[in-house]
C-alpha cells in the first residue's frame, strides 16, 4: 500500500535483505582464472593430451632410463682390457647376448638384455637411442631458451623504444628473415666445425657440453631469434593500445597493476606457446644437421646421427634405422601437436 | 598495374638484391673464419688449384681486397673460382652439372605437390568433417612434421630394400621416383592445408551462395568460381616450397645417391672443398631469394584486393 508523502518510493525495497535473498545473489560457481580456463580447454583436447603424455614419457625415460641400464652409450661391450676384441658382441639382434654373456648366464648370473641389440661396434643400441633422444631434447629445449632470451630482449627494446630504434631493428630483422636460414645454418655449422672451438672452451664449464653442440646453439642464436622478436614487439605494441588497458587506466588502475594483471598474462601465453613450438623445430634442425654429419661429435649419439649411421647397413639391419626415425617422428609430432593444443587452449586469438 | 604496385615491386627487388649481397658477404667471411682461410687452410690442396687461386684472388692481399675480387667475379661472370678438391674443375661447372639432375627432381616434385595438394585440399574442404577430410588432415599433419630424411629413409627401406621395386641408386632408370615422392610429400601436405582453409573461406562467400541460388551445379561452382580464388594463397607458398625442396634435396640426394647439387654440396662439406661450399651456398640462396621474390610479386599482382603496405 502506497503511503502518503513517501515520494512514491517503494519503501520495501530499502529493507535489509533476508537470508534467502542473500543466498540467491551468491555466485554459485567459483570464478575461474585465465589459467584454469585454459587448462579446462586443454584437457578437453584429446590429441593434445595424448601428445603431452607422450612428451612427458619420452622426457622422463631419457632422463631416468640411463640410471637403470648398466651400459653406457660409448662402451664397446666386446672390448675388454688385455683381451682380443670379442666380435660376438657386434651387430647383435634385439634380446641376443654376446659369447661371454651367455657363459655367465649359464652360471646363473642375470644379464640386462640388449633390448634393441647392439651396433657394429658392439655398443648397446637401446642406451644409444635413449642418449640420442636426451641430446635432441636438450638441444631443442636450450636452443628455444636462447631464441626466447634474444628474441625477447630485442623485441621488447624495439617495442618500448619505438621510433628510430624500432625502425633500425625491424629492418635488420626483415633482412635476417629473408635470408635462407637452412643454408646459412649448414654454412655456419660447417665453418664452426673447423674452428678450434674446442680449445677456446677448454677449462670452462662449457667444455662438458662439447664444441659441436655449442656451435649448434650459436647457429640458433644468430638466426632463429627474428620471428620471436617480431612476435614480442607486435604483442607489446598491440597490447599497449588494447581497450581493456584503457578501461583499467580509466578505472584508476596504476601502472604496476596494468602490467602485472593485464599485460603480462596476455603476453606470456603467446611467448610460452611460440617457445614450445620452437622446440620441435630446433630438434628438427639438430637431427637434420646430425644427419649431414654436422651435428654432435662421435661417439656421442643424437637421433639424427644414429639414423645416418644406420643408413649404411640398411639392408642387413633395418631396425637400427627405423628405431631412431620413429623416435624423432614421435617427438617432433607430439611436440607440434602439444604446441598447437596449448595455442588453442591459452590463446584462442592466435588461432587463425 | 598502378604506380604503387610498381613501387612495391621495385622495393621488393631492391631488398632481394640486398639479401643476395648479404648472403655472399656472410658466406665469404664465415668461410674465412676457418683456421688458415678457405683457400690455404687445406694441406691436401693440389698445386694447380693453389696456383689458380693465387692468380685469381691474390692470397697475400688483404682480406677485403679478396672479398671485392670474389664479389666482382660473381657479378660479372657468375664465376666462383676453381674447386680446391676436384682437380681442374671450376665450381660453377660442378654446380651446373649437379643442377641438371636436381632441377628435374625439384621441378617434378613441386608440380606433383601442387597438383595433388590442390586436389586433396579441395576434396577435404568439400567433404568437411566427413571421414575423408579427417583422413586427409591426419595424413597431412604427419607429413608436415616428419623430417625429409626420415621420410626418405622409410621409403627407401620399404620400396627398395623390402619390395625391391625401385633401384637404390638415383642415377639409374626409375631411381628418381622415390626421391621425387620424398620431396613432394611435405609441400603437398602444406598446400593441402592451405587450399582447404582458403577453399572453406571462399565457399562461405556471398557470390558462391548467389551461384548456388541460381542453380549452378556443384562442379561448376568449384571449377568456375571457387578454385580460382582459393588458389591465391597457395602462390605465397611457392617461395617456402622451393626452400624446402632445396634443403630437403641435400639429404634426399644423399639417401638415394642422386648425382645432384645437394649431394655435391654435402660431399663438399665432408671433403672441406671450401670454394665449392661457398659457391653452392650462394647459388642455392639466390635461387630461394628469387623464388620468394617471384611469389611475392605474383601474389600482389594476381589479387588486386590485397593492400600494399
Amino acid at each position: 500500500m502506497k503511503k502518503l508523502f513517501s515520494m512514491h518510493l517503494n519503501v520495501d525495497a530499502f529493507l535489509p535483505a533476508t537470508e534467502e535473498e542473500k543466498a540467491y545473489m551468491v555466485q554459485m560457481r567459483p570464478s575461474t582464472t585465465f589459467f584454469r580456463d585454459g587448462v579446462k580447454r586443454f584437457v578437453k583436447n584429446k590429441v593434445a593430451l595424448v601428445s603431452l603424455i607422450i612428451v612427458v614419457l619420452v622426457v622422463l625415460s631419457s632422463i631416468l632410463l640411463p640410471l637403470f641400464i648398466p651400459y653406457s652409450y660409448d662402451q664397446m661391450l666386446g672390448v675388454q682390457l688385455g683381451k682380443p676384441v670379442d666380435a660376438s658382441y657386434n651387430n647383435l639382434a634385439p634380446f641376443e647376448y654376446g659369447a661371454t654373456e651367455l657363459e655367465r648366464m649359464e652360471a646363473g648370473e642375470k644379464i640386462f638384455p640388449h633390448i634393441f641389440g647392439t651396433d657394429s661396434q658392439g655398443r648397446d643400441y637401446f642406451i644409444r637411442v635413449v642418449y640420442g633422444a636426451r641430446i635432441s631434447l636438450a638441444v631443442g629445449f636450450f636452443a628455444s631458451i636462447i631464441v626466447l632470451i634474444i628474441g625477447m630482449t630485442v623485441g621488447s627494446i624495439a617495442g618500448y623504444c619505438g621510433g628510430k630504434v624500432d625502425l633500425v631493428i625491424m629492418r635488420i630483422v626483415d633482412i635476417i628473415y629473408s635470408l635462407p636460414d637452412m643454408l646459412l645454418i649448414i654454412l655456419l655449422a660447417s665453418a664452426l666445425k673447423q674452428t678450434n672451438l674446442d680449445e677456446i672452451i677448454k677449462g670452462t664449464a662449457l667444455e662438458q657440453i662439447g664444441a659441436n653442440i655449442i656451435s649448434l646453439f650459436i647457429v640458433f642464436g644468430v638466426l632463429y631469434w627474428v620471428s620471436m622478436s617480431r612476435l614480442i614487439r607486435g604483442q607489446i605494441l598491440s597490447l599497449r593500445e588494447q581497450e581493456y588497458v584503457l578501461a583499467a587506466r580509466a578505472a584508476g588502475a596504476r601502472g604496476k597493476w596494468v602490467i602485472f594483471k593485464h599485460l603480462m598474462p596476455n603476453c606470456i601465453s603467446v611467448i610460452i606457446i611460440s617457445t614450445a613450438l620452437q622446440i620441435p623445430s630446433a630438434i628438427f634442425t639438430e637431427s637434420y644437421l646430425s644427419f649431414l654429419g654436422l651435428g654432435v661429435n662421435a661417439p656421442m649419439p643424437s637421433l639424427g646421427s644414429l639414423a645416418s649411421d644406420a643408413l649404411n647397413g640398411i639392408n642387413s639391419y633395418p631396425s637400427r634405422l627405423v628405431i631412431p626415425a620413429i623416435v624423432i617422428s614421435l617427438i617432433v609430432l607430439s611436440l607440434n601437436l602439444l604446441g598447437d593444443g596449448l595455442r588453442d587452449a591459452f590463446d584462442p586469438k592466435l588461432n587463425d | 598495374m598502378n604506380t604503387k604496385t610498381l613501387w612495391y615491386i621495385l622495393k621488393r627487388i631492391g631488398l632481394s638484391l640486398l639479401t643476395v649481397l648479404i648472403v655472399i658477404t656472410i658466406t665469404f667471411f664465415v668461410m674465412h673464419a676457418v683456421p688458415g682461410g678457405p683457400f690455404l687452410g687445406e694441406k691436401a690442396i693440389s698445386e694447380a688449384a693453389k696456383a689458380a687461386l693465387e692468380a685469381k684472388y691474390g692470397l697475400d692481399k688483404p682480406l677485403f681486397e679478396q672479398y671485392i675480387t670474389y664479389l666482382k667475379d660473381i657479378i660479372t661472370g657468375f664465376d666462383f673460382g676453381p674447386s680446391i678438391k676436384q682437380r681442374g674443375r671450376d665450381v660453377i661447372d660442378i654446380i651446373a652439372d649437379g643442377m641438371k639432375t636436381s632441377a628435374k627432381l625439384g621441378a617434378v616434385a613441386a608440380v606433383i605437390a601442387l597438383i595433388s595438394g590442390t586436389v586433396l585440399g579441395s576434396v577435404a574442404a568439400l567433404r568437411r568433417n566427413k571421414f575423408i577430410d579427417r583422413v586427409i588432415m591426419v595424413m597431412t599433419t604427419a607429413f608436415v612434421s616428419m623430417p625429409s630424411f626420415i621420410m626418405g629413409t622409410f621409403l627407401l627401406l620399404f620400396f627398395t630394400v623390402q619390395l625391391a621395386l625401385f633401384p637404390a641408386n638415383g642415377s639409374e632408370a626409375g631411381g628418381l621416383v622415390l626421391p621425387i615422392i620424398t620431396l613432394s610429400l611435405s609441400p603437398m601436405a602444406n598446400i593441402t592445408r592451405l587450399t582447404r582453409s582458403s577453399m572453406l573461406d571462399v565457399l562461405g562467400q556471398d557470390y558462391i551462395r548467389t551461384a548456388k541460388a541460381k542453380g549452378v551445379s556443384g562442379t561448376k561452382i568449384i571449377f568456375g568460381h571457387a578454385l580460382k580464388n582459393a588458389l591465391i594463397p597457395v602462390v605465397t607458398y611457392f617461395g617456402p616450397m622451393l626452400a624446402y625442396i632445396v634443403t630437403g634435396s641435400l639429404v634426399v640426394e644423399q639417401i638415394f645417391a642422386v648425382p645432384g647439387i645437394g649431394r655435391a654440396f654435402v660431399s663438399s662439406i665432408i671433403n672441406r672443398d671450401y670454394t665449392l661450399i661457398m659457391g653452392t651456398t650462394i647459388v642455392l640462396a639466390i635461387l630461394i631469394v628469387v623464388m620468394n621474390l617471384i611469389s611475392d610479386i605474383l601474389y600482389k599482382i594476381i589479387d588486386p584486393r590485397i593492400k600494399l603496405e
